[in-house]
């Protein structure tokens, strides 16, 4: 019996000093050391061995199979690092190789811009407000202090809707909004309006009929127009760099008295960055707010002028049409 | 408006350092934009002398007549110069560009043979020098003032900048000489040289002589608050326009018509208001201000007939319409070269009465530019004084007297605080400074406790408020003084704060697409018919709005849905050489489906009523808010790996779906018929049994006539139809073990694995945690589909034992059977 537990442990031994691959070895595990081996069952015929023996027997069968598996046990520690230094070596690939199976996703650099700044304006607490592009020419004009026949309807070309007395018309800025913040909410009024806006200016390097403006819009009780300059000179310098140096100048718009343009001072040169004012009492008037209690600002910039200048875009054709060349540069949110 | 620096200095003592950069800072610190400084002079070098025509020797043996003339330039001998013009004779002081000039456009002057006479030098003409279009002839100078030899530029004055500022509508005041030198001088602190009306309106009194005088009438107060009509006899319709008058027109951007027009129009740009000049033989009776009323046309001065609106405010005589009011004169009763009297007519009309002759007509002119933009009342006087006593000195007339009918000006005053002004600019300004800065734009104030009275100047009529006066006040004392602050935000009281539902869900969308490889572009929303036509748009999609004035008389409707856009912004991408293109866009469609009434006439003087704003927003159609996409070629890329994988209608289903799941929403998907895709292959995702997006392949004829790769697929979905979901309530992970069946069955190729999978899992029961189709086959010709699922029961209490499991397999199959006309495959 003695002999035969012996050969059987060398055997065992035999098998597994010459297993030369995690596979091989795994094969020899099952010969050799698992439960159906020659081993396992010994110990399972214990139970057949005469009283007297048995304990011995079974302290030589124990002896043995510890020997088994600490030596298998080795020879996978010893595979397994072999593997580790040479098998997985021969694998090597060339990870240079291209990967992208998917064509390359981006958004468009104006949804980029649009959202940066909604991001930034909602960081400070303000909420933003969209609305339709189609829309009633009374929240366009009349609310905003344009009454028919004043000159200032035709600062704007304006698309009309057919019929001409449908009272529609392309919103020619992102103001109607505004507009109807005001009518259906009380101050404080912390809101950003981004969105599509259209004039009748053909295509060129510099225009486009059909483009996007962020405006913003403030009232609330004790508003100045040291509150508009401040804000101005934090979206400046969270758009272009802190860097940035901001001026305003009076101009004239409808909806905002004092009312004036903002430049701002960027690679060397003044430029024209939007329009901005103290909200007009008339305008407060119109939707119901007193002037009497509450002040206001607003402003309004075009994105496409701001992404222009930012990003070094000399034609505006580049942003319209629609090139996935061009949207590709931008991924999925790069400034 | 431009403003050369020689008128403004009439207005203005300039002090002699000053520089035009400094002028310019001077119109921007106050809110004119300069647009431009133009000085022809810096484009003329070189010797430009005057010379006087000692003799003339006509050349006949030419096709034309040439001249070859002898001018005593100043010099020790005659200059003898070949020219072409003949409107010159002898003694005349002429303009000579000498040899080694360089005319405006880079012509240069040198000695040359010409018509076998040596010309040293060239004769110019008002347009060589850059000074003016006229070219019939070269310029004759005044004999009194000029002398041979003398520098032409110092002479002509030419060395004198032009600025070109923008003025905004609410400064009409601005739109002359003398307005913009006020606002200039109060910039920069100068003195400001006003006319002096009352010297010019007795001046004229002075010269009254007896006449017969034509009277002037208005019938309709609300078109006119003053008409002066100044009648002036003996006039010599022949007398020119001197040069220093043409030159100023010239230099303002206008043309020398005749000696009475260029009187009126130079009055209108120094002082601000427009004049007309009547032949008063023309005038039957007097001349009146009226609406048209009964009659139906009239020719303007520039030969067009007009169809007249019974509300276009004229002037007329008894019997005719001679002028429509504030915006342009009439042909017949315009000045001629037979002129002999003339009716100087200068009228305050009504601003809005002449901004609707003006948008009645389509004609802006730049009287109806100033009209509309608002006039000082006091100037109609103050102007026609100055046009007549022109009239008198340059043509020789004689004045007769006047007509007038005036309303009183009513003093305009605004009460306020300068505290006031402060706490809107943000920054304090002193009582006195206020009082600076109104009284250098013409106010005058007074003080009544804290507040001030002031009465503003006849000239701004856009002076009412407070925050008027904060604008004078800030922008004297310049922006710059104004603090930056930012304000502190308080929330909003509807408890709003950061963005929206939907507003997070179109960012996430277009993450999500972007993230699968699509770019987003934004197409203008304009189509044509030929694309609605192609597209084959029934239904709400075939409703579309029309804008009045298109950009392309070819694209004038608005889009009902985004693929129009998206398949010709792919078919562009394909024509620049890409090989595949996948494409989306969100963005509004405009969709004319609801019976809209405009909200008509809704004052601003007061918030509206809830009727008036719910009528206001109910004008307006609603938008929807569309996502839609477009994958043409491959959408899985050809590499090394081996081949590319067209985009199927797979990929676009696979968008929607993942779409409609980030939003948290249950859908079923069915097969539709819908334009513009492929009859037989359109899905429709519904949720809540209402459609909300639709994927699948193009129509193959939309396909090829925009030459897109065969088999383009595309998808819509309409952001706002989507509910916003519940938040999730989490089932459990129950970590029993998993018992896995596969069932296999043929089904008739008219049932949809959709109801196969729904018979399964009726029948599986509760224990049926997931089930997933995983072959599908139909032999050709064949009518039936082998479908082949496998279905992952679990408890969550125990194991399940296999007779269970079969059990319930068995279940599910004869669900599938039963209402699927189902064969259970071995």
């Amino acid at each position: 019996m003695n002999q035969e537990i012996e050969a059987i442990k060398n055997q065992a031994l035999s098998a597994i000093d010459q297993a030369t691959s995690l596979d091989e070895l795994k094969e020899v595990k099952i010969a050799h050391v698992g439960d159906r081996s020659p081993i396992a069952r010994a110990n399972q015929g214990l139970a057949q061995a005469p009283t007297d023996q048995r304990a011995e027997l079974g302290k030589l069968i124990g002896t043995a199979r510890s020997t088994i598996n600490q030596r298998f046990e080795a020879r996978e520690r010893f595979l397994i690092a072999e593997r580790d230094s040479r098998v997985l070596q021969e694998e090597k690939v060339d990870v240079t190789l291209p990967t992208a199976r998917k064509p390359k996703g981006a958004l468009h650099p104006l949804t980029i811009l649009s959202n940066e700044i909604s991001d930034l304006f909602v960081g400070l607490g303000y909420t933003v407000q969209e609305g339709p592009e189609l829309e009633a020419s009374w929240l366009n004009f009349d609310a905003l202090n344009i009454p028919a026949d004043h000159p200032a309807r035709t600062m704007q070309d304006t698309f009309f809707i057919e019929p001409v007395d449908s009272g529609l018309v392309m919103r020619t800025h992102t103001s109607p909004v505004q507009a109807r913040t005001m009518l259906e909410n009380e101050p404080p009024i912390y809101v950003i309006c981004p969105g599509r806006t259209y004039r009748a200016d053909e295509l060129d390097a510099t225009h486009t009929p059909v483009f996007n403006q962020v405006e913003g819009l403030v009232v609330d009780k004790g508003i100045t127009m040291a509150h508009l300059k401040g804000t101005l000179d934090h979206f400046a310098a969270k758009i272009f760099g802190p860097d940035v140096t901001t001026r305003i100048r009076p101009s004239f718009f409808p909806f905002t008295e004092p009312s004036a343009e903002v430049d701002f001072f960027y690679n060397g040169r003044w430029i024209e960055w939007g329009g901005c004012g103290m909200v007009n009492p008339k305008v407060l008037q119109a939707c119901g707010i007193d002037s009497k209690i509450y002040s206001g600002f607003a402003f309004g910039m075009g994105l496409e002028r701001t992404l222009m200048v930012r990003h070094g875009i000399s034609d505006m054709h580049d942003i319209v049409e629609g090139d996935v060349r061009f949207s590709r540069q931008f991924g999925l949110g790069a400034r | 408006m431009k403003l050369p620096l020689s008128w403004l200095s009439e207005f203005i003592a300039f002090p002699k350092k000053i520089t035009i950069d400094q002028i310019v800072e001077g119109f921007v610190k106050v809110g004119f934009e300069v647009e431009g400084v133009e000085n022809p002079a810096k484009d003329i070098q070189g010797p430009l002398v005057i010379g006087q025509v000692i003799s003339i020797e006509e050349l006949t043996e030419f096709k034309k007549p040439i001249r070859y003339v002898a001018l005593n330039c100043g010099e020790k001998s005659l200059r003898y110069v070949v020219c072409g013009a003949t409107n010159f004779k002898e003694n005349d002081f002429v303009i000579v560009a000498m040899p080694g000039a360089v005319l405006p456009g880079g012509f240069a002057i040198a000695v040359r043979e010409t018509y076998g006479k040596t010309s040293n030098g060239m004769i110019c003409s008002a347009r060589e020098l850059g000074l003016g279009d006229d070219h019939s002839g070269i310029m004759v100078l005044e004999a009194k003032k000029a002398k041979p030899g003398v520098d032409a530029k110092v002479f002509l004055g030419i060395n004198d900048p032009v600025i070109d500022i923008a003025v905004n509508p609410d400064r009409g005041y601005a739109m002359s000489i003398r307005g913009a030198a006020r606002e200039l001088a109060m910039s920069l602190d100068l003195e400001f040289k006003d006319v002096n009306s009352k010297a010019l309106i007795s001046s004229l009194e002075k010269k009254k002589k007896s006449g017969k005088k034509v009277s002037a009438l208005i019938t309709d107060p609300s078109g006119a608050s003053r008409i002066y009509l100044q009648s002036l006899i003996d006039v010599d319709p022949l007398k020119p326009t001197p040069d220093w008058m043409a030159r100023r027109l010239t230099q303002c951007g206008m043309r020398s018509i005749s000696l009475a027009v260029d009187i009126t129009n130079y009055v209108m740009l120094e002082l601000g208001q427009p004049l007309h000049a009547f032949d008063t033989a023309k005038i039957q009776g007097s001349l009146r201000v009226q609406r048209a009323g009964k009659y139906k046309d009239f020719v303007t001065l520039d030969n067009v007939k007009r169809k007249l609106s019974t509300e276009d405010l004229v002037i007329a005589d008894d019997k005719k319409v001679l002028a429509l009011a504030g915006t342009m004169g009439g042909l017949e009763s315009e000045v001629s070269e037979f002129t002999a009297s003339i009716a100087l007519e200068a009228a305050h009309f009504t601003p809005m009465a002449v901004a609707q002759n003006s948008r009645r007509h389509v004609l802006s002119s730049e009287a109806s530019r100033r009209f509309e933009r608002g006039v000082d009342p006091e100037l109609a006087e103050i102007a026609s004084a100055r046009a007549a006593l022109l009239l008198i000195e340059l043509s020789g007339a004689k004045y007769v007297g006047s007509s007038k009918k005036i309303t009183p000006i009513k003093l305009r005053t605004a009460t306020f605080s300068s505290s006031e002004i402060s706490e809107l600019i943000g920054c304090a300004y002193s009582d006195k400074e206020v009082q600076l800065a109104l009284t250098k734009i013409g106010c005058k104030l007074r003080k009544s406790g804290k507040k001030w009275i002031v009465s503003i100047p006849s000239w701004r009529p856009d002076l009412n408020n407070m925050p008027d006066f904060a604008e004078e006040v800030a922008r004297y004392f310049g922006y710059q003084r104004i603090p930056s602050i930012l304000p502190n935000v308080k929330p909003a009281k509807s408890g709003a704060s950061g963005l929206t539902s939907i507003q997070q869900r179109k960012r996430g969308m277009a993450l999500q697409l972007a993230a699968r490889g699509l770019v987003e572009v934004h197409n203008y929303p304009f189509v044509s018919a030929k694309q609605m036509e192609l597209f084959n748009f029934t239904g709400d999609r075939a409703k579309t709005f029309k804008i009045a004035n298109p950009m392309s008389e070819e694209m004038p409707f608005l889009r009902t849905h985004l693929t129009p856009g998206l398949l010709a912004t792919a078919a562009r991408n394909l024509a620049r050489g890409e090989k595949s293109v996948a494409l989306f866009e969100t963005g509004l469609v405009f969709r004319n489906t609801e019976k809209l009434i405009p909200a008509g006439n809704v004052p601003t003087s007061k918030r509206p009523t809830a009727a008036q704003i719910k009528k206001i927003y109910e004008s307006v159609p609603k938008q929807a808010l569309h996502v839609a996409g477009v994958l043409a070629g491959d959408f899985e890329q050809a590499g090394w790996w081996g081949s590319g994988r067209s985009a199927e209608w797979t990929d676009a289903l696979d968008l929607v779906a993942e779409l409609i799941a980030s939003t948290g929403n249950q859908f079923t998907v069915h097969n539709v018929e819908l334009a513009p895709w492929h009859p037989g292959r359109c899905a429709e995702f519904q949720v809540n049994g209402k459609a909300v997006a639709h994927a699948g392949e193009i129509h193959p004829r939309i396909i090829s006539e925009l030459a897109l790769p065969p088999r383009t697929v595309a998808f819509a979905l309409i952001m706002d139809a989507l509910p916003f979901a519940e938040s999730v309530k989490a089932a459990p992970v129950v970590t029993m073990p998993a018992a896995i069946q596969d069932i296999s069955l043929f089904v008739p190729q008219e049932v949809s694995a959709q109801q196969v999978k729904e018979a399964l899992i009726q029948g599986a029961g509760e224990l049926l945690e997931s089930i997933q189709l995983f072959d599908r086959y139909q032999k050709p010709g064949e009518q039936q589909v082998s479908l082949a699922f496998t279905l992952v029961f679990r408890a969550s209490d125990r194991t399940l034992t296999s007779d269970e499991v079969s059990a319930l397999r068995t279940a599910a199959g004869e669900q599938a059977v039963k209402s699927c006309k189902a064969v259970l495959r071995s």
